[in-house]
């Protein structure tokens, strides 16, 4: 006995009516990438479901593969066997036992496209119900109202389906199906998960890095670089910016009073990260941004950053707690990663007592006395940008590789 | 030579001692130093970590490595009792641990620790109703390992594991020094906490060993120092072992498909033992794969061990850690009460590295030697 297909359906998308086709086909490719070492699987659609048929392959491999593609509201697995009575009841406690979670109470539901069948839908549900009833005795009990799980059983003339656990999925919508963002990716535990989240909303994001050697490591790159390797798991590959951005900090050092370099560092970067979004045809910025989380993340310091461009600016993180944050970075994967201690662009010139309520005068007469803007220029032309690609084996260079 | 001493310890792998001498050699910065050359012996310990995470189909957060078994066990018991004490008093062992295990609980008895040693039965396992009964309301840890090191007994984890689940206090730890490779344990299924593993039990090198800890369990660490390990192991990390000790692992395992080669040695070491009189076969049946432990009373280990050596057959008496200062097999004597069984067993224990000849001759070489011997020592 084996399962046959696995029935996927959409959530939210079915409410879109124009894009609908293009967001199912971005659904199908991404979905397709999930298993796409899983040869025999195939990817089909109809109007209101998509199916992936197993042909042979591994069922459980396969929901555990598309479970996190975005857009999934959720998954059933479906068997598919004969149409003798015998081996109906079989599958029935077959797919009762395969269940991850044994319920107390259940109902059957039949439905017959083929009227020949010798027993109609009340007789079948009678005796499938009785006989899961008999082989669970005791623990098992009917309820047509609300029960834990719902067995579905559907007669056709060429075979008979089962179906009935449902599996959430990840909800969300098609990766890439709400356009283009650029994530300001610093290496901490915030801006990852403001991606993930990001990407489920159906954004298609690229990343962007300060790097400012030697005040910041090698390390605290590679550290970047192995977030954007998470990130790109989602569908594949994602873009990293990496800004050079030594002598714009060096310059903020030395031109700008203590306390508003942190102001004026972030409204730099948000320059640059706004004229990379151009030149790459984003049209927002995304920053994992928590309100009053530390001092540049205050509603006055937000206030005076913001000055500098009016691009969107997506926070999906403003009203969250700190360790919601750490919660979901743990179950995306990235806490890990993030959690090691290189200083980064962030860290490395935080000054003693940054202002927590700097003023867009003050800090517009500090930036007056110095043109920033063909520093800039040269950061965006001079900055190196890579393609990070998803696939689960390490990007390590080769030659360590035989060590292991 | 036929080497059949691999519970001892096992020959390390040529690939294994080519990672470590080029590891040790060319990457040889501290993992910790800020510069490039801390930062790629940095890396290595990081691939190393998730490869060994990804083998054990655990997260690379909850692996720490260590020195070995020794001190697994070690970290791992007095770690999570000292940090759960709050909690309660009391430990549950089996008669049957390893000695890194065993002397452990009675310091912590001296310390003033509770401890009860669960009995063995003649198969070498616990009884699953005596550990509920011992279990108490101020119980902290459970202490069980996977496969016995003397006689090869594997013990019930997985169903241990599944009735702990319902005790979020007591914390369950597993050594799995002689199981790693040979008999395959799910930790996630057994509800493990806490998992010792040796490096050099896998054809890796000595020094070198795996604690697992599952997350969000608390241990008080043995070391302090620089927080090495998260905390748990301070000392700079022995890069070169670890990474030898990733490839040793991953070797290993691949070989796992072979378990029947070796079974069929088990499988015709029995069978042929338990056909020469005056053999006593102490391993049970349903054993490990890789351990055939009997016993010839009347003729000492010491004296049979060295004459087996002199037709070139290394095998041993008990544990490698106990035989030098005690002469008898405590395992053996908790299983079948009988002394001259207990001081005079001999342990045969296999790697995927032997073959079926070897097998043969060492069956040839019980029979002559026994002859010879008894004649004398009659």
């Amino acid at each position: 006995m084996e399962f046959d297909h696995i029935i996927i359906r959409y959530g939210e998308l079915s409410t879109k009516k124009r894009n609908r086709k293009s967001f199912v086909d971005k659904m199908k490719s991404h979905i397709r990438w999930a298993i796409k070492d899983l040869k025999h699987a195939k990817v089909t659609s109809s109007r209101d479901r998509m199916y992936v048929l197993l042909n042979g392959e591994d069922h459980l491999e396969v929901i555990q593969r598309i479970k996190g593609v975005y857009g999934i509201q959720s998954l059933s697995p479906a068997l598919k066997i004969g149409r003798d009575i015998e081996e109906v009841k079989t599958a029935a406690l077959y797919y009762f036992e395969q269940l991850s979670k044994r319920p107390e109470t259940f109902k059957i539901t039949t439905r017959r496209s083929d009227k020949d069948y010798p027993y109609d839908t009340n007789e079948m549900n009678h005796l499938i119900g009785g006989h899961l009833l008999i082989n669970n005795d005791g623990h098992l009990k009917v309820d047509v109202k609300n029960p834990d799980f719902n067995l579905r059983i559907e007669i056709r003339r060429e075979a008979v389906y089962l179906t009935g656990e449902i599996i959430e999925g990840a909800g969300g919508l098609p990766f890439g199906s709400s356009g283009k963002a650029m994530l300001m990716l610093s290496g901490g535990i915030d801006s990852p998960v403001a991606g993930f989240l990001s990407m489920k909303r159906g954004l298609e994001v690229e990343c962007i890095h300060f790097y400012s050697p030697p005040f910041t490591s090698e390390r605290s790159k590679q550290k970047v670089i192995d977030l954007a390797h998470k990130l790109a798991e989602v569908n594949g590959t994602i873009k990293l910016h990496i800004v050079p951005f030594t002598d714009i900090q060096v310059l903020i050092q030395k031109q700008i009073p203590e306390n508003y370099t942190m102001t004026s560092t972030r409204r730099l970067m948000l320059r640059i990260a706004d004229a990379i979004r151009e030149k790459n045809e984003g049209m927002a910025i995304i920053t994992g941004e928590s309100l009053g989380q530390v001092a540049s993340q205050t509603l006055e310091s937000m206030f005076a950053i913001n000055e500098v461009t009016n691009t969107p600016i997506l926070r999906p993180l403003i009203t969250v707690d700190k360790t919601e944050i750490i919660a979901m970075a743990r179950e995306m994967e990235t806490l890990e990663i993030s959690n090691q201690p290189f200083e980064d662009c962030c860290t490395v010139f935080t000054p003693a007592s940054p202002k927590t309520k700097p003023r867009r005068e003050k800090v517009n007469y500090y930036e007056g006395f110095v043109d920033f803007e063909p520093m800039i220029e040269k950061a965006v032309q001079d900055t190196e940008t890579l393609r990070i690609s998803g696939e689960k084996q390490d990007n390590v260079d080769e030659t360590i590789e035989d060590l292991f | 030579m036929i080497y059949f001493d691999n519970s001892a310890t096992t020959k390390p792998y040529p690939e294994v001692i080519e990672s470590f001498a080029k590891v040790a050699g060319e990457y040889f910065g501290n993992p910790s130093s800020l510069h490039g050359l801390g930062a790629s012996a940095e890396r290595l310990l990081q691939k190393a970590r998730k490869q060994i995470a990804d083998l054990l189909h655990t997260t690379p957060s909850e692996i720490v490595f260590t020195s070995g078994g020794t001190e697994g066990n070690n970290l791992a018991i007095k770690g999570a009792v000292h940090a759960a004490a709050k909690n309660g008093n009391h430990i549950i062992t089996t008669e049957m641990e390893h000695a890194s295990v065993l002397e452990t609980c009675r310091s912590l008895e001296q310390e003033g620790f509770e401890v009860t040693y669960l009995p063995v039965t003649k198969d070498g396992s616990i009884v699953l109703s005596d550990l509920i009964h011992a279990i108490r309301e101020d119980t902290i840890l459970v202490s069980i390992m996977h496969v016995n090191n003397e006689i090869g007994s594997i013990q019930p984890i997985e169903e241990i594991g599944r009735y702990l689940a319902d005790f979020p206090k007591i914390m369950f730890h597993v050594d799995h020094v002689q199981g790693i490779g040979k008999v395959p344990l799910d930790f996630n299924k057994c509800h493990i906490d806490l998992c010792t593993m040796s490096g050099h039990k896998f054809h890796g090198l000595k020094g070198t060993g795996i604690l697992y800890v599952r997350s969000h369990v608390k241990l008080s660490p043995l070391f302090t120092g620089g927080n090495q390990e998260s905390k748990f192991r301070s000392g700079t990390e022995n890069v070169a072992g670890i990474v030898a000790m990733a490839k040793a692992l991953r070797m290993t395992l691949n070989k796992q498909n072979q378990a029947s080669d070796v079974a069929e040695i088990r499988d015709y070491l029995m069978s042929e033992l338990k056909k020469i009189e005056g053999v006593k076969i102490n391993s049970p049946e349903s054993g490990a794969p890789h351990i055939v432990n009997f016993s010839i009373p009347g003729i000492k280990s010491e004296v049979f061990i060295h004459a087996l050596e002199e037709s070139g057959i290394f095998a041993s008496t008990t544990s490698a850690c106990s035989s030098k200062n005690k002469a008898i097999s405590e395992t053996v004597l908790a299983m079948f009460h009988d002394l001259s069984r207990a001081e005079s067993v001999i342990r045969i224990s296999t790697s995927y590295e032997n073959n079926l000849e070897e097998a043969k001759a060492v069956i040839q070489a019980v029979i002559e030697k026994m002859a010879k011997l008894q004649k004398v020592m009659r």
